[in-house]
């Protein structure tokens, strides 16, 4: 077992009123796919924010390679090479394809940008892929499917070099063969050491891809656990309520949430 | 990474000194064979002509309806203005110097638009800022006496208030300017047309920077803020100009911007610098396009482009650089105002689209929250582009008032924003933001000084040519909706 790449311990996180991280621990270890699983509302989503520095985290720590950071804005993260693909792809539509792998990152000087560098950087790329459905990467992301779309935002998160890849329900919109894609990119990425955090609601995409599953429930982590050790039943029924036999929260009774 | 020089069937193996990003590692080496269908082929020129007959059947128009627009006027206005005034050289020559200065207006307006906000105080700002230079030259150098110590006062601390909004949000350009206004105005200097335009500029950049950082940084909408100080600003043009006052532009240099022209020799050299410029610029593009295996258009068609371009360019020089004068008083030569179009429209295209300003400026109007969570600081480029459009509203200010001679308290008011805007719209550019450039201002401003020109030529009388205003502005919008309405269908 490797050494864990990143790790939180005791965050917490609010917005106004609502605690939506409950001393959360989690721990993410370079070459395994870790998937991160919850209801509706568990605050999956936002543990991913805090990790991209969108939301600063209210109390805790964050170690990234067994050094405390902090995570304060986009940057701070991309400079540790942590990558976030977001749900909402977060793709400029009217930027092509290349505009949009290396928005914010663009190479070249400020005043005059090398794009012929960029266009093959990103061709290479998403060749590397095995992206064969897009006909031009001058394409706008307008003209895409939505398939096509979240490969562009995967290509864009591991194009620069990524130690820690965080993907928020990378196959929710996808058909069955787009899918499959995505899914054996992700194993791939993780068999190339990098480190890999997964969030579905699809058990059988966990189940298939995943090293590790770490469920939330109503913003703590009750359990992360070998995915082999466990099965779909108790994994659904810590999604559910938190607990499942000896794993997840002690007796409900003693809780309070 | 380092660049390839592969031909485009290989470009996928990586050179042995680039380091492979961490997908390119990922993937099992059969699966590295670029597979883009367009990208890979080298497409002939009919090839590249059926491919744009296709895209506009899916709705990616440009400027394509304006420029349409602007031909069918054209043959319109000549056909009935019967006593042929329209089509000649004096009138084509006055249509450039009349609608120079709210097309200037309009290609600053674009950048605000494409972030998708809107300017509606760039009129009267730049009413503003002919007011100030107005009164300067008016006035002996003696700001001062002519605005009466208090407004002095308040005038020279907005200025001061301005330098440091644009250190707070970090537009140094912005900074510089405007302080440079802040030492113009309290050092004083004798009665210099050329300081008083940069003045003009520097009041246009310091009204930028006001509106800049309370739309980006306070946070309030552009359409309230701008709307606010459209108003406010018509109130201290009222208070610099006074009651029923003008100011006359007596300077031969301020009054030759929009009404004087080149000499036939700097027509011609205007036109080396300007078709060659465009030559090399297409040039080179295609050969290190080709050197370096991207795909590139048919050198055919840009060699077409290329011609086209000259041989437009040529005839017009020419025909401008002609007597064009109906008395003893020769007038030829290239008005100035095309010059100082050109030179803005260029400059503006160079920063939208090859500049990481101007990446982020369309980033900024296409997916805001996409722009933020890539790193891009969004205030920032929010608030700059509301101080290009002031500083362009300036510029605009200085020729429109050069053409009429004087600035009067209504100068900027009324329509001079609102034709702005629908210069920028007739000509492609979306009022949601993402979308435009630069050139489609400077064709949108051509559609609406040849309507103006045209209708005032036929005698009509103000009601017909509002009402044609309107109704040309309703097309273009129509145009762009059902466009996009097209390339919804069209899978886009």
């Amino acid at each position: 077992m490797s050494d864990p790449i990143l790790q939180l311990r005791g965050v917490n996180k609010s917005f106004g009123a609502v605690q939506v991280l409950h001393d959360v621990d989690f721990t993410v270890r370079a070459g395994e796919v870790t998937a991160l699983v919850g209801d509706n509302g568990a605050g999956k989503s936002t543990l991913v924010k805090c990790v991209a520095g969108i939301h600063p985290i209210d109390s805790g720590e964050v170690l990234f390679e067994g050094r405390p950071v902090t995570l304060n804005a986009p940057t701070d993260a991309a400079h540790l090479g942590i990558e976030v693909v977001y749900q909402d792809l977060a793709l400029a539509d009217n930027l092509d394809i290349v505009q949009n792998m290396f928005l914010g990152r663009e190479r070249g000087r400020s005043w005059l940008l090398d794009e012929a560098d960029m266009e093959q950087a990103a061709r290479r790329t998403l060749a590397s892929l095995s992206v064969r459905t897009v006909t031009s990467v001058r394409m706008p992301v307008a003209a895409l499917s939505g398939g096509q779309r979240q490969t562009v935002a995967i290509a864009k998160a591991v194009l620069w070099d990524s130690k820690v890849v965080l993907l928020d329900e990378p196959t929710a919109a996808l058909g069955v063969a787009q899918t499959r894609q995505v899914l054996d990119l992700i194993r791939r990425l993780a068999e190339q050491g990098l480190a890999v955090v997964l969030i579905s609601h699809n058990m059988a995409d966990v189940f298939e891809v995943s090293d590790r599953i770490a469920t939330l429930y109503l913003g703590r982590m009750v359990a992360q656990v070998p995915t082999k050790d466990v099965t779909q039943t108790q994994a659904v029924e810590l999604i559910t309520s938190g607990r499942s036999g000896e794993l997840g929260l002690q007796r409900p009774e003693t809780v309070t949430v | 990474m380092a660049e390839t020089d592969a031909p485009v069937g290989t470009a996928a193996a990586p050179e042995p000194e680039s380091p492979p990003s961490a997908a390119e590692r990922a993937a099992p080496a059969s699966a590295r064979s670029a597979d883009f269908g367009i990208d890979t082929t080298a497409r002939t020129t009919a090839e590249a002509l059926r491919g744009y007959v296709v895209n506009l059947r899916n709705g990616e128009l440009g400027s394509l309806p304006a420029l349409l627009g602007l031909l069918a006027l054209f043959i319109l206005f000549t056909v009935l203005d019967s006593g042929g005034t329209f089509p000649s050289l004096l009138n084509l020559a006055n249509l450039l110097q009349q609608g120079a200065g709210q097309t200037i207006i309009a290609m600053g307006l674009v950048f605000v638009l494409l972030t998708g906000e809107i300017d509606l105080a760039a009129g009267t700002a730049s009413g503003l800022a002919a007011a100030v230079m107005a009164l300067h030259l008016v006035s002996g150098g003696n700001l001062l006496g002519a605005m009466g110590t208090p407004v002095f006062l308040m005038f020279a601390a907005v200025v001061l208030v301005a330098v440091v909004l644009a250190l707070l949000l970090r537009i140094w350009a912005g900074a510089v300017v405007s302080a440079l206004g802040l030492v113009l105005l309290l050092v004083g200097f004798p009665p210099n047309p050329w300081l008083e335009m940069l003045l003009a500029v520097c009041v246009g950049v310091v009204i930028g920077c006001l509106t800049g950082f309370l739309v980006a940084k306070a946070g309030m909408p552009s359409f309230v803020v701008t709307l606010a100080l459209f108003i406010a600003w018509q109130g201290v043009i009222l208070q610099l100009i006074g009651d029923g006052g003008t100011l006359g532009l007596r300077d031969p240099v301020i009054n030759a911007v929009a009404n004087g022209n080149l000499s036939t020799l700097g027509s011609w050299l205007l036109f080396v610098v300007a078709a060659g410029g465009y030559a090399a610029v297409l040039l080179n593009r295609q050969a290190s396009r080709r050197r370096l295996g991207l795909v590139a258009q048919p050198t055919g068609l840009v060699l077409l482009k290329i011609g086209a371009v000259v041989v437009l360019a040529a005839v017009a020089t020419y025909l401008l650089t002609l007597d064009r004068s109906p008395g003893q008083v020769a007038i030829a030569g290239v008005p100035y105002v095309v010059p100082i179009v050109l030179v803005l429209l260029v400059a503006g295209t160079y920063v939208l689209d090859r500049t990481r300003f101007g990446r982020h400026v369309y980033a900024v109007g296409g997916n805001r929250e996409a722009a933020r969570r890539a790193g891009i600081n969004v205030v920032r480029i929010r608030a700059a582009v509301f101080v290009i459009s002031a500083a362009f509203a300036a510029v605009g200010a200085i020729v429109y008032s050069s053409k009429v001679g004087s600035v009067s308290p209504s100068a900027g008011g009324g329509n001079t924003l609102l034709f702005a805007v629908g210069a920028a719209v007739i000509g492609g550019t979306s009022l949601f933001g993402g979308r435009g450039r630069i050139s489609n201002a400077v064709i949108g401003g051509a559609v609406l000084a040849t309507v103006n020109n045209g209708l005032g030529l036929l005698g009509q009388p103000a009601s017909v040519v509002f009402l044609v205003n309107g109704v040309v502005l309703l097309m273009a919008a129509g145009v762009d909706v059902l466009s996009r309405r097209r390339s919804a269908v069209a899978g886009r």
